[in-house]
């Protein structure tokens, strides 16, 4: 018990704390995160460049932070148009049923037959590699799982009472899917969108390493790390803060997710 | 039994129409002309539109899908526009690079986690299964290309041990290319185990609540017959479908341990067509992968029956 407490304090702060680095971030770092100065490039962590400047001059901790900024952006923008449209989707294939389930559920097994970075690299092709192009590439690779997880849960709950009652009452199926149906099935929503949160970053961390997410010089942690490769033996510290951002706010999302779990659906509490 | 697999083969050729469909779809979506990428932007019309007429992008969309369906049955994807290379050949190559890099590091994780969450499952709250989840879900939060780095920077860089980059088959050259293997492989597993521990263990919890299970207690069973006789094929169900998705999942995502580690596999090979607009050999690719996705889901699914009695008796 006391463990799931340290890990939902341990797991909360660290989203905080970087939710809190990323508002900052987008609006106030120390230093210019794209001034090149190439009289300070490669200075090791010290006074005045707390976490040292790269093969620029740029200062690191400033392109963290700006860095975060634009990771966490995309993440909740991506997340936040895969559960309005996944609802969405959902809601109509779970309610309606016959051919417009039908069609929803070819479209979404279809989209689920790739592998979702694969879904994400070729979406990216054919958007182009730029913020919007990464936000509806990954958008678009999540939607079915929301989708699947609303439909299930719609349909259980169309057979409930109460929703016949509203039914009966006369309320337009609009108003009953809005006001009896869809706050019904947040719960696993919340759940699902948590976990994607988490590996939305981790698959535009990637994109970005490969160089088909964000482009530079905007920073993004994956095109930082993917920067500092050829400079990993001399300035190691390149190469270790970005992924360290990266894992401490994966860890973070993760130990929260397990906390959202376990509050919003008991049956997988204490896994 | 026989009833349940043939539904489930029937149900992928449906799913596998779909995937080639999209494929070929997504590909004309993709902005730019194909013949003026291949010819440069001064071509001569003429020249232009015989080039046209060779790819067949003259005639119209629905011809198109038929003759690249056609081709598709003769095993024929085309021809890489910067190599000129016939694309199965080039994504069969690449193919089997990636592929012994992720069956390896699959193995190895599945048989770490599966018996590691198990036992932390059986032990539930003890310290051993707290360290166990701490260190599980921190290796999962790990990505591969920066745990991959930094095995580079300290095995390779710092102490010398290991190759930094390049890459030997095991084909040609089997001590040298498992040499190459190891730091790929270890940052794929370090990260892997970390999410299939969790899995195993929350999959057996699942198992031990059960009723069977008190009562193969109260029968005075020794905790290994359990945990092995009737715990282990029970909860290993969930966990050998999440393998057959993160099998899938690697493939696509393989790309980034292959820059880290610069491993020619198809990963590599997606990205490279995707910067080089090499139109056929990213649907190649794409095709590939997705049916392989399919078909390694429909494998896992039809080995179902080999651990699970109840499907067999369906």
């Amino acid at each position: 018990m006391s463990l799931r407490r340290t890990n939902q304090i341990l797991g909360s702060s660290l989203v905080a704390f970087f939710l809190v680095v990323a508002l900052t971030g987008l609006l106030w770092t120390p230093e210019n995160p794209l001034a090149i100065h190439l009289q300070d490039k490669l200075m090791p962590p010290g006074p005045g460049h707390w976490l040292g400047t790269d093969e620029y001059g740029r200062d690191v901790l400033s392109r963290l932070m700006a860095a975060a900024g634009t990771s966490v952006s995309i993440s909740t923008l991506t997340v936040l148009c895969s559960v309005f449209f996944g609802l969405i989707l959902g809601a109509l294939s779970g309610y309606c049923r016959g051919w417009v389930d039908r069609t929803i559920m070819l479209f979404t097994d279809t989209l689920l037959a790739f592998p979702s970075m694969l879904l994400a690299l070729a979406l990216l092709s054919i958007m182009g590699t730029n913020i919007s192009g990464v936000i509806i590439a990954l958008g678009l690779a999540y939607l079915p799982t929301v989708t699947r997880v609303v439909r299930g849960s719609v349909m259980s709950l169309r057979e409930q009472d109460y929703i016949e009652a509203s039914r009966l009452m006369g309320h337009p199926a609009g108003y009953t899917l809005l006001v009896h149906i869809i706050p019904n099935c947040l719960a696993p929503v919340i759940v699902i969108a948590t976990s994607m949160f988490g590996s939305v970053l981790l698959t535009e961390s990637a994109l970005s390493f490969l160089g088909l997410g964000v482009p530079p010089p905007a920073p993004t942690w994956g095109n930082m790390l993917a920067g500092a490769r050829p400079y990993m033996e001399q300035a190691v510290w390149l190469g270790i803060f970005p992924g360290l951002c990266i894992s401490m706010t994966l860890l973070g999302i993760n130990l929260f997710g397990d906390y959202v779990r376990d509050r919003f659906d008991p049956r997988m509490r204490g896994l | 039994m026989l009833r349940f697999m043939v539904a489930r083969l029937l149900t992928a050729i449906p799913t596998l129409i779909l995937v080639s469909i999209t494929v070929f779809t997504m590909i004309r979506l993709v902005p730019g002309d194909p013949v003026t990428l291949m010819l440069g932007d001064n071509a001569d019309q003429q020249v232009y539109d015989a080039m046209r007429h060779h790819l067949g992008l003259d005639q119209s969309i629905p011809t198109q899908m038929f003759l690249w369906f056609q081709a598709l049955l003769h095993g024929d994807l085309g021809h890489s526009i910067t190599t000129g290379e016939p694309v199965l050949q080039l994504v069969l190559h690449r193919f089997f690079v990636s592929a012994q890099l992720v069956l390896i590091a699959i193995a190895i994780s599945a048989f770490i986690a599966v018996p590691l969450g198990m036992i932390a499952a059986w032990r539930q709250s003890s310290g051993f299964d707290l360290g166990v989840v701490i260190t599980a879900t921190m290796l999962m939060s790990i990505p591969t290309f920066w745990g991959g780095l930094m095995l580079l920077l300290f095995f390779g860089l710092k102490l010398g041990w290991l190759p930094v980059i390049g890459y030997v088959s095991i084909a040609q050259n089997f001590w040298s290319g498992l040499i190459y293997l190891i730091m790929p492989v270890a940052s794929l597993v370090l990260h892997e185990t970390g999410i299939l521990v969790r899995m195993a263990r929350a999959s057996t919890l699942d198992v031990l609540r059960l009723d069977y299970i008190t009562h193969a207690r109260a029968k005075g069973l020794s905790d290994a017959a359990i945990l092995t006789r009737h715990v282990a094929r029970n909860a290993f169900g969930p966990t050998w479908t999440l393998l057959g998705l993160i099998l899938g999942n690697l493939l696509g995502g393989v790309a980034v341990i292959e820059t880290v580690f610069t491993i020619p596999g198809l990963g590599r090979l997606i990205v490279e067509s995707i910067f080089g607009r090499d139109y056929p050999v990213l649907q190649g690719c794409l095709l590939f992968v997705a049916v392989t996705y399919v078909v390694v889901n429909l494998i896992i699914d039809l080995c179902y029956p080999l651990f699970d009695p109840r499907i067999k008796a369906q």
